[in-house]
């Protein structure tokens, strides 16, 4: 690596760092926006054209109020979960491809940050760090409400965040790779979104619930725990975790969109601008998820919390699990047991359950009439 | 400077400060955030040792699930409780000191002998890693060790059922003429006349 290619790397980093925060920007108006067409209402007018730069007068008017630090915070703990908050999100979108590539100055500068052999898991281990924001935040605040919060929404977090792996796990299986180049290689013929339905469906509510958007937003259920973990924030650091949290949401909506979507896949005119093409099918992608996920919050009321957990842990983690199994049955036996063999089997089963849904009612009638 | 001795000479300082941070800290969250800090630190280390499977594992189970879980434990048990600084094995800290000098003379003695060996390429890794660190890994795992894998596996979720069948054991009401009968409870004394 010479100069230049520094020079590109660091240019490459910065403009994935601006982009996402006017991403964010744009998304939370567009959020407004929508949900006020739900509600027959107009939304934000004022601010730009269509009241599009609210979010930058928000962000204006949030750094410039006073930073309240109450008394009973734990200092360093207390300043830096804002900071945690929003890292692991700009990080996670390191190894997003979110286009091909271009040619500048001779060099190919593809349109990633890093194409890292790992990337799914890099972004599993992001959205870990994650959680850490919400504890540390609920814990230094000093306070009831914010405690109470920050166990809730990591308990919540934790949980969904194994049905979102075992998503992931099954995407994996099926594409047999592990970079995000390369599951994007593999949706070359079909999205995943096809066949891997399920697995979409376990990855939206495990995201939705991760980045604890509405109906799972449980952390800041304003009308049981005031606003939940941060309570206690004002001012630049509340517009950190604001901006975390918008950050999660997009790079959840660009991870779905590269994992399920077929990422940057989409017609194209032949020879006009190649690279612009793959960009705008990117960037086309990740809104409509994010509607879906607007769709989602305009729609459904707030979860329980018994009920949250029990969703979790009774529906979505086996139904992930028995997932993944058929997945790696599917990759895996016709490279064993051959085509053939695999029918077989797949008769034998169906045959088996048929079985069984004849017998089982007899036995369960049995057992009525002897009791 | 290589940019692998580069990364090494930032993250290396950073992981030492952390371990001692967690040793001298004397709040709980603290120091288990110094300890996050440490392995953060170390997954970053195996990236540079080429182990990019590895890196990504540290960060998910260790920094991610496990840390996590301390926090959310000491949180609930709360920090502010002083030590409780009775021994309840005797000798411990005699033993404890003894130990740990051994445990310092051990390590010594590794990276005596390890001095050297970071500048040789180590025998046949290319060859093993060549579709991939993760592949490589999964193919020892599941193929080689297979057995003992699984057997780890399963002790896991033994422990884990054990404990939640321990937590969650309901104390049946036991009589007082039971405990009577065990000779557990003490016959009832004589009660001092009140002033």
């Amino acid at each position: 690596m010479d100069a230049l290619d520094w020079a590109l790397l660091v240019a490459r980093v910065v403009a994935v760092f601006a982009a996402l925060l006017v991403a964010v920007m744009l998304t939370i108006w567009f959020e407004r926006k929508v949900i006020a067409d739900f509600q027959t209402r107009t939304g934000p007018l004022r601010a730009g054209p269509r009241g599009i730069l609210i979010t930058l007068a928000d962000g204006i008017k949030l750094f410039f109020k006073e930073g309240i630090l109450p008394a009973m915070v734990d200092r360093p703990v207390y300043l830096i979960a804002p900071v945690i908050a929003m890292l692991p999100a700009f990080l996670a979108f390191a190894v997003v491809p979110f286009g091909t590539s271009v040619t500048l100055f001779g060099r190919e500068v593809p349109f990633q940050v890093a194409d890292l052999n790992v990337g799914i898991l890099w972004i599993l281990a992001m959205t870990s760090m994650g959680v850490y924001a919400v504890v540390l935040a609920g814990w230094a605040s000093g306070s009831n409400y914010p405690l109470l919060g920050a166990v809730r929404s990591s308990a919540q977090m934790i949980s969904y965040e194994v049905g979102m792996g075992l998503a992931i796990v099954a995407v994996l299986t099926y594409s047999g790779e592990l970079s995000m180049t390369g599951v994007i290689e593999a949706q070359s013929r079909v999205w995943n979104v096809i066949p891997q339905f399920p697995a979409f469906v376990v990855f939206l509510i495990g995201g939705l619930a991760e980045t604890n958007r509405p109906p799972f937003d449980l952390a800041e259920a304003e009308s049981e725990l005031v606003a939940g973990f941060h309570t206690e924030y004002s001012g630049i650091r509340f517009a950190m975790f604001f901006l975390g949290e918008y950050l999660n949401t997009v790079t959840v909506a660009a991870v779905a969109t590269t994992l399920f979507l077929g990422g940057w896949r989409g017609p194209w005119f032949d020879g006009f601008a190649p690279w612009l093409g793959p960009l705008l099918w990117f960037v086309v992608k990740v809104v409509a998820v994010l509607y879906v996920f607007v769709l989602i919050r305009a729609t459904l009321p707030r979860m329980r919390y018994d009920r949250l957990m029990n969703f979790g842990w009774k529906v979505l983690i086996p139904f992930g699990l028995v997932w993944v199994l058929l997945t790696g049955a599917v990759v895996v036996l016709p490279q064993e047991i051959g085509r053939r063999g695999v029918l077989l089997a797949g008769a034998a089963v169906l045959g088996l359950v048929l079985l069984a849904s004849f017998v089982a009612p007899l036995v369960q009638r049995r057992r009525e009439v002897a009791s | 400077m290589s940019a692998d001795q580069l990364v090494f000479w930032i993250f290396a300082p950073i992981a030492v400060a952390g371990a001692i941070g967690m040793l001298l800290s004397r709040n709980a969250v603290h120091a288990a955030l110094f300890l996050v800090v440490n392995l953060f630190c170390i997954a970053v280390m195996y990236l540079l040792l080429e182990a990019p499977f590895l890196f990504a594992v540290q960060i998910i189970v260790y920094a991610g699930a496990i840390m996590v879980l301390f926090l959310f434990v000491i949180m609930l048990l709360g920090v502010d409780r002083g030590d409780d600084l009775r021994e309840p094995l005797i000798g411990q800290r005699p033993l404890a000191v003894i130990l740990a000098a051994a445990f310092v003379v051990e390590i010594a003695v590794a990276v005596r002998a390890g001095i050297g060996f970071a500048t040789m390429a180590p025998e046949g890794f290319d060859a093993v890693n060549r579709d991939g660190n993760a592949r490589a890994l999964a193919r020892v795992l599941f193929r080689e060790y297979f057995l003992p894998f699984e057997v780890t596996s399963l002790l896991l979720i033994v422990a884990a059922v054990a404990a939640m069948v321990l937590a969650h054991r309901r104390a049946r009401a036991v009589t007082q003429a039971e405990l009577e009968r065990l000779g557990l409870l003490e016959p009832p004394r004589e009660e001092a006349p009140s002033p």
